[in-house]
């Protein structure tokens, strides 16, 4: 895994200050829009705000020079594009919310929440300065992922919202432990896979063509299909419970180069969400109203009015929008959360959505190429299971809005209302950061 | 390791190719369906939320859109609603719209493709798209003037400009209120929709143009008198008039109204049959002109028609393949004739203009919100039913039913007047259908009108026996003096 070691190798560093202006240039002008929309775009507050920006992003560009130079550049401004253009949207279905007298104040909690993210990020950066450190922490990762998973269950703590028994109440702020059980989770993952793989990968029967593992060695990903499918049924959460099964089918692929894995876990999932869809009625009916959404009495008895409402807003959006400011995001229910992107769909239009889909593509796609580019099989890992728990969990909400699968609870990464999802996936871009810094960091320099 | 990453990359690349076809396929190939959907409030919405045009009448909006704080963003208002929802209509979040809401939605929503260079200045310009306003041909005087003529009285009136087809007054009564059907809070609505359906009288029936149609009773007679004369008859043609026409091939006979004569019970002039509206003259006439010589000329009037002016009128019917005794009983507008108070109209505003009948239209111009006039109505010659010779000696037989006939409550002093009356038998044990056509003056016509009340209206409901000319033609005369007094 060694590699050609140039003597000059670029940073990036300047490529991303080029990047992050842009990203400072969307987000200024999306909130400017909508504030002209709104009839109150302020010379003097459209500056501080535009201030603001370059502000935060010139820190966390300097702190990426003084304590990571070798990071991925591209990382940063992709994230800070689509949390500009998530801040800029939540503020206007503030406005069109109090357009219909209800008063909400998404926009300033958000601001407050991506501020606090990036300081988290930046802490990771400071504070983990060899991810290898990590390893170390393995188990404890993995109970510190499952207690979180657990947490919603407890009585007193945990708190049930829309269906899903996936918040808990801390100090009057509900939070969404599985946000940060997932990161807990990966790491315990590639730490427990990279010791693991090679048993894992031995050879086992030969059934119609496919090498299957040894029956002995399923027992991991046994356990995890158990704890998906119990989050599945007890949390009510369909979208925690394919993320994490996911994530863990992805690694274990990853690891044991073995794709009877990928055919395994899938066959097992696809098995545990059926039967607990027939068994259980509350999960039967996600899939009632994912498969006929636009049935009238699927409609009228309310299963499926927000997935439609979502998808009415996008229609009516087209190809390029209403424009911001300019739709009625507000007549889809959760249009700041859960439907963040129907919101998207609406006003920026099929072009706009496409454009934040690219945008994550280019995030995780960096983090695979940190992957590929790392050179110690815990660092690959970690890398591929947190650039794909973004991948999975983008799929995961947007499909479940554009009716690819049963709609779910999970928040769009970055421009989603919610706070535990803005910190938890900036810890995990910190990470990425760290390690890009470290796989594209030159031999002769590398500590 | 490396391999299965790529593989895993590629993986990902193909769920987001997935995501990008769904939202292509809701937001473009789909949208169509999903925005017609009826549960889409949002498409009602943006519809309501634009700035629709209004609709004028003499210079003066008598719809608008009014801004008001809540979803819809603007307020449909009718003024004097009840004088003008017969042509108006509404425009309804709940039940759509009617009338020319209806039938000029795209100009009045800004969506025409006329008004496409407006649209374009408009997105320039960061403004949002107005409507264009309709000026309807309605004068105001003639339409209140009819309208308090007929009173509560079920029934109708139409005044045309002869020389161009202009409706110059659409009157159905009764009517209803075109501003409680377009509020906003949609349990009212329903509530007031629910209550105009309920009534027996149809509210929401427009009589002068739709519903059941109407028999037109001795009205028709203009029609028969007409096709006389294309034929070669003149005013002085002695007609076979008994006091009981035999009907061919039946044992019925026709009577004259009040079993009268005609002339001297056997034989009378066409001139003098219209005078007093003689059935039995008439009747004969349906047997020898035979009955396809009159049905070619109740076409050239417009029956069979299907007109849009631009409401769609429901065209007027004649029987299909009558026999002779039939025919008899349709050359006095009886049997299966039926016809709009519209067609009637039009029958005497095509004898007024010289034999030439004129397309009537309600819509005189469109401008747009700049005001700039994007469309102007034209007059359009519709067909030549009669000669203008035929029709000069037709009209001097209609003055005289205003000054010694069957109409001469439609007098007004100064004023030569040409009328035809009718008396129509609904077939049911009810008082008869009272109608007048008139137009004045006969020698320079200024407005045709045609007058129908349902059973003879209050006269009618009160059991005394009416006619044509008692319940009629007074209103007629009021809409003719409306009318001339505007001309000045």
């Amino acid at each position: 895994m060694a590699i050609v070691a140039d003597v000059h190798v670029r940073t990036g560093r300047r490529s991303e200050l080029g990047l992050l202006a842009i990203a400072v240039a969307v987000a200024v002008l999306a909130r400017g829009l909508v504030d002209y929309h709104a009839h109150i775009l302020e010379p003097v507050e459209i500056s501080v705000y535009a201030g603001a920006w370059i502000g935060v992003l010139a820190l966390v560009h300097l702190a990426l020079r003084r304590w990571a130079p070798f990071a991925d550049p591209v990382l940063v401004p992709a994230v800070a594009t689509l949390v500009g253009i998530g801040l800029a949207m939540i503020r206007r279905i503030d406005f069109a919310y109090a357009a219909r007298g209800r008063d909400t104040n998404f926009g300033d909690v958000q601001t407050v929440w991506a501020l606090i993210g990036v300081a988290l990020m930046l802490l990771v950066i400071l504070l983990l300065r060899d991810y290898r450190l990590l390893r170390r922490f393995t188990y404890t990762s993995g109970v510190l992922g499952l207690i979180a998973l657990l947490l919603p269950l407890m009585p007193v703590i945990g708190t049930q919202i829309n269906g899903a028994r996936i918040w808990i109440n801390v100090f009057g702020r509900s939070l969404q432990p599985g946000e940060f059980a997932k990161i807990a989770f990966v790491v315990f993952f590639a730490g427990y896979l990279v010791s693991n793989r090679d048993t894992l990968a031995l050879a086992g029967p030969k059934v119609l063509g496919l090498r299957l593992p040894r029956v002995r060695d399923m027992g991991p990903l046994a356990l995890v299909w158990v704890a998906a499918m119990l989050v599945q049924i007890y949390e009510r959460d369909l979208g925690t419970s394919l993320l994490l099964f996911g994530i863990f089918v992805a690694m274990l692929y990853v690891a044991t180069e073995r794709i009877s894995w990928v055919v395994i876990g899938m066959g097992a999932f696809a098995v545990g969400a059926v039967a607990a869809g027939t068994i259980f009625a509350h999960v039967g009916s996600r899939y009632t109203a994912w498969l006929h959404a636009l049935d009238a009495d699927v409609y009228r008895s309310g299963q499926s009015e927000q997935l439609v409402r979502g998808l009415f807003g996008m229609a009516s959006g087209g190809l390029f929008g209403t424009g911001l400011g300019e739709g009625r995001p507000d007549l889809v229910p959760y249009a700041e959360s859960d439907f963040i992107v129907a919101s998207l769909g609406e006003e920026l239009g099929l072009t706009g959505l496409m454009a934040i889909l690219v945008l994550y593509v280019i995030i995780v796609q960096r983090a695979m190429r940190t992957a590929i580019g790392t050179r110690h099989g815990f660092g690959k890992l970690l890398a591929t299971g947190l650039g794909f728990a973004i991948a999975l969990q983008v799929f995961i909400v947007v499909g479940g809005v554009t009716r690819v699968i049963p709609l779910t609870g999970l928040t769009t990464p970055f421009l989603a209302y919610g706070g535990s999802s803005m910190l938890a996936n900036f810890i995990i871009i910190g990470l990425l950061l760290r390690l890009s810094d470290q796989a594209r960091r030159p031999e002769e320099v590398r500590a | 390791m490396n391999e299965p990453v790529r593989r895993l990359s590629v993986l990902i690349l193909v769920l987001f190719l997935t995501l990008m076809g769904a939202a292509s396929y809701i937001q473009v190939i789909d949208a169509g369906n999903l925005n017609a959907d009826g549960r889409n409030v949002r498409t009602l919405y943006r519809e309501f939320g634009n700035f629709r045009g209004p609709i004028v009448v003499d210079g003066d909006q008598v719809v608008w859109s009014e801004p008001v704080d809540d979803p819809f963003k603007y307020q449909r208002t009718y003024s004097d609603s009840t004088l003008y929802s017969a042509v108006t209509g509404y425009y309804s979040i709940v039940f759509g719209s009617t009338g020319i809401e209806a039938a000029e939605d795209g100009l009045l929503s800004g969506s025409a493709d006329a008004l496409f260079w407006t649209r374009m200045g408009n997105l320039l310009s960061g403004e949002t798209q107005r409507g264009a306003s309709v000026e309807l041909t309605l004068s105001a005087a003639v339409q209140r003037a009819a309208t308090d003529a007929l009173g509560d009285q079920p029934g109708a009136v139409v005044a045309l400009d002869p020389s161009t087809g202009a409706i110059k007054a659409l009157v159905t009564s009764p009517t209803y209120d075109a501003e409680a059907l377009a509020g906003h809070d949609t349990a009212a609505v329903n509530d007031a929709y629910q209550n105009l359906l309920g009534q027996d009288d149809g509210p929401l029936v427009n009589r002068a143009i739709g519903g059941d149609t109407y028999p037109p009773g001795s009205t028709f007679k203009l029609i028969t008198a007409a096709a006389a004369l294309e034929s070669g008859y003149t005013a002085d043609t002695e007609l076979y008039a008994p006091d009981q026409l035999e009907l061919p091939d039946t044992t019925a006979t026709m009577g004259n109204y009040g079993g009268g004569s005609c002339g001297d019970g056997e034989r009378t002039t066409l001139a003098e049959a219209i005078r007093i509206s003689c059935n039995t003259a008439f009747g004969n006439l349906g047997i020898t002109l035979g009955w396809n010589v009159i049905e070619r000329e109740a076409k050239e009037f417009g029956w069979g028609e299907s007109l849009s002016i631009p409401l769609a009128v429901t065209p007027s019917r004649l029987p299909e393949d009558p026999d002779r005794a039939q025919a008899a009983m349709s050359a006095i507008g009886q049997f299966d004739v039926r016809a709009t108070p519209l067609q009637m109209a039009m029958v005497a505003a095509g004898i007024a203009n010289d034999g030439v009948l004129m397309q009537p239209y309600l819509v005189e111009q469109v401008r747009d919100s700049d005001l700039r006039i994007i469309e102007q109505s034209e007059p359009v010659e519709m067909s030549r039913p009669m000669s203008a010779s035929d029709a000069n000696e037709l009209t001097d037989m209609m003055v005289a039913v205003v000054e010694s006939g069957s109409a001469t409550a439609a007098q007004i002093p100064g004023v030569e007047i040409a009328a035809k009356t009718g008396t129509a038998e609904t077939g049911r044990d009810e008082p008869p259908h009272t109608w007048i056509v008139a137009f004045a003056p006969a020698k320079d016509p200024q407005v045709a009108v045609a007058v129908v009340v349902d059973n003879g209206g209050t006269l009618g409901a009160a059991g005394q026996t009416v006619t044509g000319g008692t319940v009629a033609a007074p209103i007629a005369r009021q809409v003719i003096e409306a009318a001339l007094a505007e001309e000045g």
